[in-house]
């Protein structure tokens, strides 16, 4: 097993934890968590890629985008979860279902 | 002579237009504005007057530059008649003819030199006609409408003097007829004229606004006809005029629209000249199929060349028709074989042209009221007075006689034959009708039918200048004595009656004379030895002669000349009977005659004015000027005939004896009432019952025509009902069935695989409509199953290739 394959796994091993955590979490915040997990996931195999193939700084270039990414989408989905707290006195993502059909 | 002819025309014109305008005046001012004032009625007098002195001015100005040779050499040429057909052939020698005329008449010899060098000067055109060698007749064209192939369709005049007489008679008679009408029609100036002849249901009489100006607006639209037809320089222009006459008097006949007998006799006038009209487009046909032009006189075509019209022909230079084997040779202006582009010879069968004349005859017959179309006639007399005295004594039926004399040459002998014919029949059962008619003006209409039947015969046997002097004669006398009677019906509050009349003369005097001199005039009565004559005289005795001239050539008809002269005397007798029965004697009907008066002095003076012309206006027989002036026009044909001198006296006495005798069995029978006429009437029962029938000509069209007509009607209408109706409603039930199937087809099918693809969808959205929960869980779920899925199947699939 080379080195990228060590990368590669540990980043598989994140984003697994990350849609498990989705798939199971009530809780919206941790929703966002598994997101973020998945998020890092992601980003760890693109930087992995940028050192280990020609890609270059590409992958470098993509991760920092998808940091500043995760980051805003961090501030709105707190606030979100805020407002939503304020509405429904919990953040249990279930209980959102006014708009369903 | 150029010259004169345009200024001729251009004065004929504005006689024929005038009227035109005056009826587009009237008809829409009269409509919006003049319902209840007589301007309608001077503005027709005036167009109809003024028309009149511009015929008068075209006479003069025609006699004036043909230096009255109407007056001259026709003397002479009279009493050579019986050189006539030689002087036609001699046409080519005009210097020798005319020498040979101033010796005929003492004082013409210095005339006669001056006519011989006018022969040579003028270029004579209308060679075809004897005529002398001035230029008397002027064709041209109008206006051109249009071109059709080789068929030019123009508006051309043509005149003569025949043109220029008619012009002036009818103008003249026009004008009185339109003054009497204007006291006749009075009554109708009113928004609620009452009509007694009309009951309504309530048993009042039907109201309606009064309508004088349309009177007047019919009166001279009709005028515009009449004169049209009598400056018409090809037959086709006279036909169209013919069928305007025909409309205006279906418009006058049914004034009275509301009568029930008015609307009826304007549709039978109307149908029964359809079917001498339809003779008449036959000959029109044949003509212009054999002959391909219809106008009278020799024209330019659009060349430039001079081209034969239709007399030229038939008839050449000479008057003779040149027959080749069964068929007659067409003729060029020169009297040579006519030949066309391939250069053979130009021929009408001999047969098709007798069938030509008969045709062209056949709308003279409906036209004129000759049997066996005279039906018509007598129920005319429905509409106003002075429409009978303008349509059916002057002008409508002279129509159908001045058509018979103007296409005179185009007749073969065969066809004069059966005018003479016809004539004879027409006037010989007309008057025995007459005798027994009781309604004043119904007698003169068999009268006039009667005396058209003379004209006829007179043209039949050859005496065209006879003929045609009748029907200016009778034209005057006849509307004097139709006014006469509108004077006695306006005058007895609408009583037609005669056997309610009587004694009238000292109620209204000048009515009375009038009558008697148009009595006297139609009678041809005349004081033997001496010249002092009325007009019918002259007129029926140049009618007679010539008939005992051509039965003296041909005994074989002998019938020609009897029938004729009896009638004479029949004539004259019902005349007077008229006369008698109505001024004369006692009062019969003291209602009638106590509220009878005599008319207004715009009714009387016409009467007045008529009166000479119709005692004197043929004075001096056939050496008298009316007869010159007609004869100059005379046709170049070898079927005129004229009496000789003996012949003319024998004809003139028998004749004057009939009419004698007829007078004086009307004064016995009903001036001086020896014999009461009602126990004649019962000896002859049976024959009155036929006459008063009118021969039972009516009952024979009915069985003979109506009712026929009516069973084909049926039988049509069953046909239309049953095998037609029935198909189409079979057409329509198929349709309907299909259209049904067609609907069935639509909704099922069409509209069920639409439906089916929108069902289907539909469904198929519900049934996904399960997986859209909502809950991101479960969708985040779906995500990495399918992602899972995804990557298991693509390494099945990789490893089932690299296997």
């Amino acid at each position: 097993m080379d080195e990228l394959s060590g990368y590669l796994f540990v980043g598989a091993v994140l984003f697994v934890c990350g849609v498990i955590c989705m798939t199971t979490k009530r809780n919206g915040i941790g929703v966002l968590m598994g997101v973020e997990l998945v998020l890092n996931g992601a980003n760890l195999n693109f930087v992995a890629f940028s050192r280990f193939s020609p890609l270059g700084l590409d992958g470098q270039v993509v991760a920092l985008f998808v940091i500043v990414l995760a980051a805003a989408e961090a501030a709105v989905a707190l606030a979100i979860a805020l407002n939503f707290y304020n509405n429904h006195q919990t953040i249990d993502v279930d209980r959102g279902n006014e708009l369903s059909g | 002579m150029e010259d004169l002819g345009k200024q001729l025309s251009t004065l004929l014109m504005v006689a024929w237009l005038l009227p035109f305008f005056g009826f587009c005046i009237e008809v829409f001012g009269g409509y919006f504005k003049w319902r209840l004032t007589k301007t309608a009625a001077y503005i027709a007098v005036g167009c109809i007057g003024v028309g009149f002195l511009c015929s008068v001015v075209a006479f003069m100005q025609w006699g004036n530059a043909t230096d009255w040779v109407v007056f001259e050499s026709h003397e002479g040429e009279h009493h050579v008649s019986a050189d006539h057909d030689e002087a036609a052939k001699s046409h080519d020698e005009h210097g020798a003819k005319h020498d040979e005329h101033a010796k005929e008449h003492e004082h013409g010899e210095e005339h006669a030199d001056e006519h011989g060098e006018k022969a040579e000067g003028a270029h004579d055109s209308h060679g075809g006609h004897a005529k002398p060698a001035v230029q008397t007749a002027f064709s041209g064209q109008i206006y051109h409408l249009a071109r059709f192939g080789e068929l030019d369709i123009s508006i051309d005049y043509y005149i003569d003097s025949l043109t220029l007489g008619m012009f002036m008679m009818v103008t003249l008679i026009a004008t009185c007829i339109h003054v009497f009408a204007i006291g006749y029609m009075s009554d109708e100036l009113t928004e609620s004229y009452e009509d007694h002849f009309v009951h309504t249901s309530d048993g009042g009489h039907f109201k309606r606004p009064g309508r004088f100006y349309r009177f007047f607006s019919y009166m001279s639209l009709f005028c515009f006809s009449m004169l049209g037809l009598v400056l018409a320089g090809n037959i086709f222009q006279v036909f169209v005029f013919w069928e305007l006459v025909g409309i205006c008097s279906f418009l006058l006949i049914g004034f009275y629209v509301e009568r029930k007998s008015a609307s009826t006799a304007a549709n039978k006038a109307f149908i029964v000249n359809r079917v001498g009209d339809f003779g008449f487009i036959i000959g029109l046909m044949i003509l212009w199929t054999s002959c391909g032009t219809f106008r009278f006189d020799n024209y330019e075509d659009h060349h430039g060349h001079e081209q034969p019209g239709l007399f030229q022909m038939v008839r050449g230079n000479d008057g003779h028709v040149t027959q080749d084997g069964d068929a007659v040779v067409l003729k060029d202006v020169h009297g040579e074989p006519l030949t066309d582009a391939s250069g053979s010879t130009k021929t009408i069968p001999y047969m098709l042209l007798v069938a030509a004349g008969l045709g062209v005859f056949c709308g003279c017959v409906g036209k004129s009221a000759q049997f066996p179309l005279q039906t018509w006639l007598p129920d005319a007399m429905e509409g106003p007075t002075p429409v009978s005295a303008l349509v059916h004594s002057a002008t409508m039926v002279a129509a159908g006689v001045y058509l018979a004399g103007r296409f005179f040459p185009m007749f073969l002998p065969e066809v004069l034959l059966t005018i003479a014919y016809v004539g004879c029949v027409t006037l010989f059962v007309a008057a025995t009708i007459a005798v027994v008619a009781t309604d004043i003006k119904r007698v003169l209409a068999y009268s006039t039918i009667s005396q058209l039947g003379y004209m006829m015969l007179g043209i039949g046997v050859g005496g065209w200048g006879a003929g045609l002097f009748h029907l200016i004669t009778h034209a005057f006398f006849k509307s004097l004595m139709f006014l006469c009677s509108g004077s006695v019906i306006h005058g007895c509050h609408h009583e037609q009656e005669m056997p309610k009349m009587g004694g009238l003369w000292k109620k209204m005097p000048v009515t009375a004379f009038t009558m008697l001199v148009g009595v006297i005039a139609i009678a041809g009565l005349a004081i033997p030895g001496t010249s002092i004559a009325f007009s019918g005289y002259h007129s029926k005795d140049a009618i007679v002669a010539t008939a005992l001239q051509f039965v003296d050539d041909n005994p074989v008809h002998i019938l020609l000349f009897i029938v004729p002269l009896v009638t004479a005397g029949i004539t004259a007798f019902y005349m007077f009977r008229l006369w008698f029965y109505t001024f004369a004697g006692q009062p019969r009907d003291a209602h009638v005659y106590e509220g009878c008066h005599e008319s207004p002095s715009v009714m009387c003076g016409p009467l007045l004015v008529l009166a000479p012309f119709a005692a004197w206006c043929a004075i001096g027989g056939e050496h008298g000027k009316l007869f010159s002036i007609l004869a100059l026009s005379e046709p170049a044909s070898t079927e005129v005939v004229h009496a000789s001198h003996d012949i003319h006296t024998a004809a003139g006495s028998f004749a004057l004896v009939a009419a004698i005798l007829g007078t004086l069995t009307a004064y016995l029978l009903y001036g001086k009432t020896i014999v009461d006429p009602a126990n004649i009437k019962r000896q002859f029962s049976g024959l009155h019952t036929f006459l008063v029938e009118k021969w039972r000509f009516d009952e024979l069209y009915d069985v003979m025509f109506v009712r026929p007509s009516h069973v084909v009607g049926k039988w049509c209408a069953g046909v239309d009902k049953y095998i037609f109706d029935e198909f189409l409603h079979g057409v329509v039930r198929t349709g309907i069935r299909v259209s049904q199937w067609d609907r069935k087809f639509d909704e099922g099918i069409i509209d069920g695989l639409v439906n089916l693809v929108g069902n289907v969808t539909f469904s198929i959205g519900r049934s996904l409509h399960v997986f859209q929960t909502g809950n991101i869980r479960q969708y985040v779920m779906f995500i990495a199953v399918g992602v899972l899925m995804l990557f298991a199947l693509l390494f099945a699939f990789s490893f089932a290739i690299l296997a």
